[in-house]
């Protein structure tokens, strides 16, 4: 064990070159040719299957793991992106354990699903990494679409747009298309460049222009997307993030878990990534997790993330808890922030124990902290939206907005959950109603 | 532990379970190891005449799967033994006096004239084997030369080398049947009017196992080509059960010895195949696809279901299911039953419902919550949910009692018994007078 690991405050290179390596390593590696089939013949080819209905995205399941049985992997593929184009992302990605896994009536035989996911990623893999991309554009219709966001969402309604014909524009804040594919997800999940692979096959379709740098109100508007496209398609995500109200969160080393995954994603090599020795990660969903096991996984001695309600009411599945617990991320439950101590920078931070009603307690709780990482939700951010349901966009099922021509799909947009596969539903069926529209 | 010593037509063994005369029995190394690892007796691997037969140098075997590369039918082009007589000979007299309580059978195979039988049978008697068997079932390769499945296909060429075998020597005659004719009764009745002390079936099914879809050629293939084979394996135990059953409840055959052959690989496939009226049971595929180790599964098993059912010998268990076959004429028209799904057992993958929606009755409902239950109404009992539920005894058949009203029909169940010879709609139906 490198001594720098003991060392108080946020430091880069606690850990020596090899260790990040294997941290950081696939989290599933995926499986092989052998596997795959010992996999697939475990499926039962069930009628109206459950998986099915348990995707997001719609994907046939049983008829994609019965291609892989039978030696068509990349039919297997064609299955699979028909329906879901980020399939090889979501095959990494998705809460399998809470969707078709769950589902999966050899879970309720005998405790073990069939590895759909995995088998996913399997047949996905193998199509995209010969290069073919097996859709082609129709026909040009002649209408421009306007996307904003180049996210899940985005990527997905721009892909089936020009698959439908369309020619379409993607504006994008960031340097590198992907979204929270390439700027909000644990690095493990997706290593090896896979977000910026995914998109440069998807981008294979043709008809597809990325113009970066540009977001609502920074370069480009609403309305004036709205007078030079035919139609305009949101997918901005959640920009913002919620506060703490803790007295003092403006300290030094008190920053937003998802700067840090994002900055982690971006660096060239993890010992330039600075760590906490003690951080505290608060907040119960996906982001806080990836943020807790990320800090670990870079050599944070004690790493704790703080959720204001039970496990049982985490966001995060149980999965991803355990992998935190296994990865030695302690989970403190039923406390919220009161206050961050320290001169400057967070030496200490307090929570009062609550309640299931978030009641006080009157019971308080001091960590030792030199990070903390605010992982508590983001929010929809920008002027001159369609109207909101709530504190998202408000959209109906096929992702029109309350504006004429402009329609909404992923995280930004109400109804669903904020995940990866969900994203690229909305995309996808927002892009078909958006093609009736265009046509009709 | 139940005793399972075995005497099929005087030949003693300490279980009923023999290595068939096959590409396991081909010399004595194999057979000590099949010894030494329980199996009561082994057919030897066929011998001939020198000069000895020459295999192909490509594959041998092809296969099909089942689910998780599950072998369930072998395919198979070798020949009989590729080594000089005398060289087996010596070594069957040498494991035989090794193992002597072990049964030893020796496979032969000549041609269909009696004077290689005269020279070969003292030879294989001075070795001290317990008996032979006559393999006129082998399909391929030998039959093109006159001597197996060729020999197997005519009663009258059974029955004249049966006889020249039986008045050669006194060791006894077991007859190996090919399966691939139409009415396996006729080469019995061959084999017995000769004089044999037992047949055995089935040999190999000829059979092309797959097509090398690259190369549009058969498997296996020897450079570029293939010939049939033989099929054994558990895919062709139902099969190997029908002609087996065909030859016990046959009148004409009562009391002829069968030695049960065809896809044996469980206690439980042992155990039907004495039901039906084999004496013992030769299994070669199991044996190569797991090798010798599996009999001991054999024993255990067999031995655990005669302690259960109250049975002490084998013999006990040879023939019981045989007065139950029957032909399909004979079948009681008036038994009704119905599926019946266990909602405990069910894991709701709806296979029952595809099965039944698409190919059958109509006779499963499905409700929003994926429950499947049997309509009583449609369900002809046909048994098609049961073969397909992945979930052993979820769906089970259920008699319906006498004096029930059968929701299908509107009939009310009859006690009595009555099957299609007396039907009315049988334009041939006997008179009920």
């Amino acid at each position: 064990m490198s001594s720098d690991v003991f060392a108080e405050g946020i430091k880069p290179g606690r850990l020596d070159q090899e260790s990040y390596e294997a941290q950081f390593s696939d989290l599933h590696p995926p499986l092989d040719a052998h596997e795959a089939l010992v996999a697939a013949d475990r499926c039962y080819f069930c009628h109206d299957a459950p998986c099915i209905t348990a995707c997001p995205t719609d994907i046939d399941i049983p008829l994609f793991i019965r291609q892989i049985a039978t030696g068509t992997p990349d039919a297997a593929a064609k299955t699979i992106l028909s329906q879901n184009i980020m399939g090889g992302m979501c095959a990494r990605v998705c809460p399998t354990e809470t969707l078709c896994e769950e589902a999966c009536v050899r879970e309720l035989a005998e405790g073990k699903p069939v590895l759909i996911g995995q088998l996913q990623r399997y047949a996905t893999d193998h199509l995209q990494e010969q290069g073919i991309h097996p859709f082609e554009r129709g026909a040009a219709t002649g209408k421009k679409v306007a996307v904003v966001g180049a996210g899940p969402a985005g990527l997905s309604a721009a892909h089936r747009l020009a698959m439908m014909g369309h020619d379409v524009v993607v504006h994008d804040a960031r340097p590198k298309p992907g979204g929270l594919n390439e700027y909000g997800i644990a690095a493990y999940k997706t290593p090896d460049g896979f977000a910026q692979g995914e998109v440069d096959w998807l981008l294979k379709i043709g008809g597809i222009t990325l113009q970066h740098d540009a977001k609502l109100g920074q370069g480009i508007t609403l309305q004036g997307l709205r007078d030079a496209y035919d139609a305009v398609f949101l997918g901005i995500g959640l920009g913002g993030v919620n506060a703490l109200g803790a007295e003092g969160e403006d300290k030094g080393g008190v920053t937003d878990a998802v700067d840090f995954i994002a900055d982690l994603r971006q660096a060239s090599d993890f010992a330039t990534v600075p760590i906490g020795r003690d951080v505290v990660v608060i907040g119960g969903g996906m982001t806080a997790v990836d943020a807790a096991v990320q800090a670990k996984l870079l050599g944070a001695l004690n790493v704790t993330l703080v959720y204001r309600r039970g496990r049982d009411r985490m966001n995060a599945s149980a999965f991803e808890q355990d992998l935190a617990a296994s990865k030695g991320v302690r989970i403190v439950t039923h406390a919220v922030p009161k206050a961050v101590h320290g001169n400057g920078a967070v030496r200490e931070i307090e929570f009062e124990y609550v309640d299931e009603d978030m009641n006080g307690t009157g019971q308080t709780l001091r960590l030792a902290a030199d990070q903390v990482f605010k992982a508590i939700g983001q929010t929809l951010e920008g002027d001159d939206l369609p109207e909101l349901d709530g504190r998202k966009i408000k959209v109906d099922g096929t992702g029109r907005t309350s504006l004429d021509g402009v329609w909404a799909g992923g995280d930004c947009a109400s109804g669903g959950d904020d995940l990866t596969v969900t994203a690229v539903a909305e995309g996808r069926d927002a892009a078909m109603d958006m093609h009736g529209v265009l046509v009709g | 532990m139940a005793d399972l010593t075995s005497n099929f037509i005087g030949i003693k063994s300490p279980n009923p379970f023999w290595l068939a005369s096959a590409p396991p029995t081909d010399k004595a190394y194999n057979v000590r190891r099949a010894f030494d690892a329980g199996w009561g007796g082994v057919v030897w691997k066929t011998l001939g005449l020198d000069p000895h037969v020459v295999n192909v140098n490509g594959p041998r075997y092809g296969a099909i799967y089942g689910a998780d590369r599950r072998l369930l039918g072998l395919n198979n082009i070798e020949l009989i033994t590729d080594r000089p007589l005398q060289t087996n000979l010596d070594e069957i007299k040498e494991v035989k006096r090794d193992y002597p309580a072990q049964a030893m059978i020796v496979s032969l195979m000549v041609p269909c004239e009696e004077e290689p039988w005269k020279m070969i049978l003292p030879r294989v008697e001075e070795t001290g084997a317990d008996g032979v068997e006559l393999n006129f079932g082998c399909p391929h390769g030998m039959s093109e030369r006159g001597m197996g499945s060729a020999v197997g296909q005519v009663p009258e060429y059974i029955e004249m080398v049966t006889r020249w075998v039986k008045a050669n020597t006194r060791m006894p005659v077991i007859v190996k049947l090919t399966p691939n004719i139409t009415d396996v009764r006729k080469p019995a009745e061959a084999a017995k009017r000769g004089g044999a002390d037992a047949v055995s079936l089935i040999n190999t099914i000829n059979s092309i196992t797959s097509v090398d879809l690259d190369l549009f050629a058969p498997e296996p293939t020897i450079d570029g080509k293939g010939a049939h084979g033989g099929y054994c394996g558990p895919a062709v135990k139902p099969i190997a059960l029908n002609m087996v059953a065909e030859i016990a409840r046959d009148p004409g055959l009562q009391g002829l010895p069968i030695s049960g052959i065809g896809g044996v690989t469980t206690w439980k496939d042992a155990a039907e195949f004495l039901a039906l009226g084999a004496g013992n049971v030769q299994v070669c595929t199991a044996a190569m696809t797991y090798g010798f180790k599996i009999v001991q599964e054999m024993i255990s098993g067999l031995s655990d279901y005669m302690d259960s059912k109250g049975i002490t010998s084998v013999d006990e268990i040879v023939g019981r299911a045989v007065p139950n076959v029957t032909d399909w004429n004979q079948l009681n028209l008036n038994y009704i039953a119905k599926a019946k799904i266990d909602q405990d057992l069910c894991i709701s993958c709806g296979r029952c419902f595809a099965a039944c929606e698409d190919t059958s009755h109509q006779a499963i409902a499905m409700s929003e919550d994926r429950t499947f239950t049997v309509i009583d109404e449609e369900c002809v009992a046909c048994n098609l949910c049961v073969n397909v539920c992945p979930v052993e005894d979820c769906i089970t058949m259920e008699a319906m009692a006498p004096g029930e009203t059968d929701p299908r029909t509107g009939k009310v169940v009859q006690p009595d018994y009555a099957n299609w010879t007396t039907h009315p709609n049988n334009p041939a139906a006997n008179a009920a007078e």
